[in-house]
């Protein structure tokens, strides 16, 4: 078991550095690396542009990957992420809502855009928690649902807003719902890492309850876990990972859903594996999603969460038909 | 005194009414016990309680002369295993990682099993008679294979007590016998202690030390299997007055007329 997770992670860790590498390099604009330094051009746009966004790609992609793998450990279902549990779509409204209204106020130095979204974020968390649980019980299969009525409503929102906007802001809402890893300097990175890393080291210390929970919810509780308790703290921090991502990317969406399958596939169902895993994948996917989308065209680029779906969405369908049992769910 | 014990229980789930009324029963060390009764009697919620999975609403149970509720959750794991009706797996875990799963209590907090939990889950695999499906994925077992690997996640965990909801249920003859064998051969060797729900009243008759039967929510009877299993009594717990009873050498035959 030990043995596993030492290959995954040696595995992974190397994927990632490749990742990181083929993105630092490839981009519309070409950078000599040998003059780096000494210019002036090139050091603002590796410094200013490619490295933060590269880092923004690492820290969405990890945290919506992990999250994906836990809520479905969590929810014993392989249909749970941060899209199908109404969080993203949320996210996306509390934006839409606020660049609509055209406040472009900052409070303590953070875009209230960013506020809201992590407000609606949170706000359509607890909703759809709040709808699916029968007096202390959440039922994984009304959390599905809900969430993604939430999520539909949150977007129909979202149109009608877009519709009733001004052209400009309009756009600017549409850029945030495909998501994209636009980001200036390497503070708001840090900002967020503040935030993401405790929470990412809180999730991997619970891997071993969520093992027990993906595996039967009445045993994990025998085998000692106290499931009322890790569900809450689960779903909580989640909730405030995809709130922050959702913030500072827009949504973006198939990662959280696709690359913890693709970690099981990879090193098994174990999720002291599989957790750590998804970090490190999710991570690396979500670069190289982004490299592709910033050469796939000509000239200008391709938002991520556009790629994330386009390639997400086919790799899902066929793990579908691999896996028939999740047919049944 | 008893490894465990129930006293005055009272249970209703939110909303409804006495599921459990008023049982009190205890689980001597080394022993197997079997819970019978009709449908909806509230065999597997007394069971449940037991397990700490449901909380009584009226009475204590005390394991060690401990209230349930005082353990700590992994302590107490150590002590009570619980293998439900069924259990529903999405993800196709291999069958010695659920059974490695029961090694939870007494592995530590972080870091894996070790190599003596693999031996002792694989033992366990071995016991419940399912050696051979240790590296198949749970997803693709039958209803039996899957019981017997669920009973070997509990037989891992090492317990004093093991509380099995209808573990026989989807079992074939043969295993069903392999089974009842593997748990006598731990009650004598280890002192465990077994309750056990079953509907068939056949496993009863020579192989239990003791049988509680359930009418309603409320112990109607307990006592050692040939107490119990009389036509008159099993009459009244199953309300049908045409259950008849005959000894065949050391077994009971329990039928209903036609």
């Amino acid at each position: 078991m030990r043995a596993n997770l030492i290959r995954a992670m040696a595995i992974l860790t190397l994927l990632l550095a490749v990742s990181t590498a083929v993105a630092l390099v490839v981009g519309s604009q070409k950078i000599d690396f040998a003059i780096l330094l000494s210019d002036p051009f090139s050091r603002t746009l590796f410094f200013r542009l490619r490295l933060p966004r590269v880092l923004m790609g690492l820290t969405i992609g990890a945290s919506l990957a992990v999250t994906g793998a836990s809520l479905q450990a969590l929810f014993r279902n392989p249909l749970a992420d941060p899209y199908t549990l109404g969080i993203s779509g949320g996210g996306a409204l509390g934006a839409s809502v606020a660049i609509a209204l055209g406040w472009g106020a900052r409070v303590a130095g953070v875009p209230f855009v960013f506020l809201a979204s992590f407000l609606g974020a949170m706000l359509a968390a607890s909703l759809v928690r709040a709808i699916a649980r029968t007096g202390a019980v959440v039922l994984p299969g009304a959390l599905l649902l809900s969430g993604v009525v939430v999520n539909l409503v949150s977007l129909a929102a979202v149109l009608t807003i877009q519709y009733v906007a001004d052209p400009n802001s309009s756009l600017q809402i549409l850029r945030w719902m495909v998501g994209s890893l636009d980001v200036i300097g390497i503070a708001p990175v840090g900002y967020m890492l503040v935030l993401l890393v405790p929470a990412w080291i809180a999730l991997l210390a619970l891997s071993r309850q969520l093992n027990l929970m993906a595996i039967d919810e009445d045993t994990a509780a025998t085998l000692g876990v106290n499931v009322r308790r890790c569900e809450t703290v689960v779903h909580t921090l989640c909730s405030l990972i995809v709130g922050v991502t959702v913030a500072m990317g827009g949504s973006i969406g198939f990662v959280g859903l696709i690359v913890p399958h693709a970690a099981r596939l990879m090193f098994g169902e174990d999720l002291r594996v599989v957790l750590p895993g998804s970090l490190l994948l999710g991570a690396a996917f979500l670069v190289l999603a982004d490299a592709l989308g910033r050469s796939a065209l000509p000239t200008g680029e391709l938002p991520v969460g556009a790629i994330t779906g386009l390639l997400g969405g086919p790799a899902f369908l066929w793990l579908l038909r691999r896996r028939r049992q999740y047919a049944a769910m | 005194m008893p490894l465990m014990e129930a006293r005055h229980l009272d249970f209703a789930y939110p909303g409804g009414a006495l599921a459990i009324r008023d049982v009190s029963v205890s689980v001597e060390p080394a022993s197997l016990t079997a819970v019978i009764g009709s449908n909806g009697s509230g065999k597997s919620t007394l069971i449940r309680l037991l397990a700490g999975l449901l909380r009584p609403t009226g009475g204590e149970i005390l394991l060690d002369g401990k209230a349930l509720d005082a353990w700590q959750p992994r302590m107490r794991a150590r002590e009570i295993a619980y293998m439900p009706q069924a259990t529903m797996t999405v993800f196709p875990f291999r069958a010695i990682d659920v059974v490695l799963s029961g090694r939870t209590p007494h592995a530590p907090r972080f870091g894996f099993e070790s190599d003596r939990d693999q031996a002792i889950a694989m033992e366990a695999l071995k016991a419940a008679g399912a050696a051979h499906l240790a590296e198949r994925s749970v997803t693709a077992l039958s209803g039996g294979e899957k019981q017997m690997v669920i009973l070997a996640r509990a037989l891992a965990q090492e317990p004093r007590v093991l509380l099995l909801d209808e573990p026989a249920a989807a079992l074939d003859l043969k295993h069903r016998a392999e089974m009842m064998r593997t748990l006598a051969r731990l009650r004598d060797t280890r002192g465990l202690s077994v309750v056990m729900i079953t509907h068939d009243l056949q496993l009863t008759g020579s192989l239990f030390d003791r049988i509680l039967a359930l009418r309603c929510g409320e112990l109607a009877a307990q006592g050692a299997p040939e107490e119990i299993l009389q036509s008159e009594l099993l009459a009244g717990i199953y309300d049908d007055p045409k259950v008849r009873t005959a000894r065949l050498g050391d077994q009971t035959m329990v039928w209903i007329d036609k």
